[in-house]
């Protein structure tokens, strides 16, 4: 019998375009379907994917209730990096995507978790953003560059999308 | 050993999932979800639409360590089998 062999896969998610995120969750769902254990290292535009639909009552200073407004508030409200069309675009984009039985991108970060896909959240990140734990999903990890750092050594591929 | 389409027709699946109507990687993750419960050796059919499949299941096999045994095109869709690593 052949051998399985476990190995892993660490993905940056740098960008929070809905095609980027979309490319981003099928190779890590792909990933561990296969087998694989898989980490997603979420920083700067990535984690406004995270972000949950509603705000949370958190003290914030201007600035960063400023950039609360400006960014896209979760998986449901990403922009595309192209032919976003002032908004349309992404909605075009939902529209093939049903079409073709491609999941909505809150239902694949939902297999993720369902997987054990491990999502960490940069820390270091956040706080340039202004984005708080609380207005975050749950289930995440919360980490810096040495934590991802250490998870790619252990890995045989690593991406930044 | 190749094993011809109709006897790939005749073979009694131990388990069957269906995951037509699914996009990539939709198949494979069925394929992940199925597999438990079947016995070691045993057939498994996955039933597709998405052509990706053809050559998806073959590499989630290899990874994994079973053995696709090939696939049999119905009417809109697709029947690929499968044996479980011993």
């Amino acid at each position: 019998m052949a051998e399985t062999t476990t190995t892993k896969k660490t993905i940056v998610v740098f960008s929070g375009e809905m095609d980027k995120i979309l490319a981003a969750f099928v190779i890590a769902n792909g990933a561990a379907a296969m087998g694989d254990d898989v980490t997603m290292f979420f920083t700067f535009w990535g984690l406004n994917v995270l972000r949950v639909d509603a705000s949370a009552h958190v003290a914030k200073t201007p600035l960063e209730r400023a950039f609360g407004w400006m960014m896209p508030r979760g998986a449901d409200h990403l922009r595309t990096s192209h032919f976003n069309l002032a908004g349309a675009g992404p909605h075009l984009m939902g529209h093939m995507m049903k079409r073709h039985h491609v999941d909505p991108i809150h239902s694949m970060i939902e297999t993720a978790r369902e997987q054990g896909i491990k999502m960490i959240a940069c820390t270091m990140s956040m706080d340039v953003m202004g984005i708080h734990r609380e207005e975050l999903i749950d289930g995440l990890e919360y980490a810096g560059v040495a934590t991802y750092l250490g998870e790619a050594d252990e890995a045989n591929v690593n991406l930044f999308i | 050993m190749t094993i011809s389409i109709d006897e790939l027709r005749d073979l009694k699946a131990d388990a069957v999932v269906d995951a037509r109507g699914t996009s990539c990687p939709g198949p494979i993750l069925a394929a992940k979800k199925g597999i438990p419960a079947v016995p070691a050796g045993g057939l498994m059919e996955v039933m597709a639409t998405d052509s990706g499949t053809l050559k998806d299941l073959p590499a989630w096999c290899k990874k994994m360590g079973h053995d696709f045994l090939g696939y049999v095109e119905e009417p809109g869709y697709l029947r690929l089998f499968l044996r479980k690593a011993a």
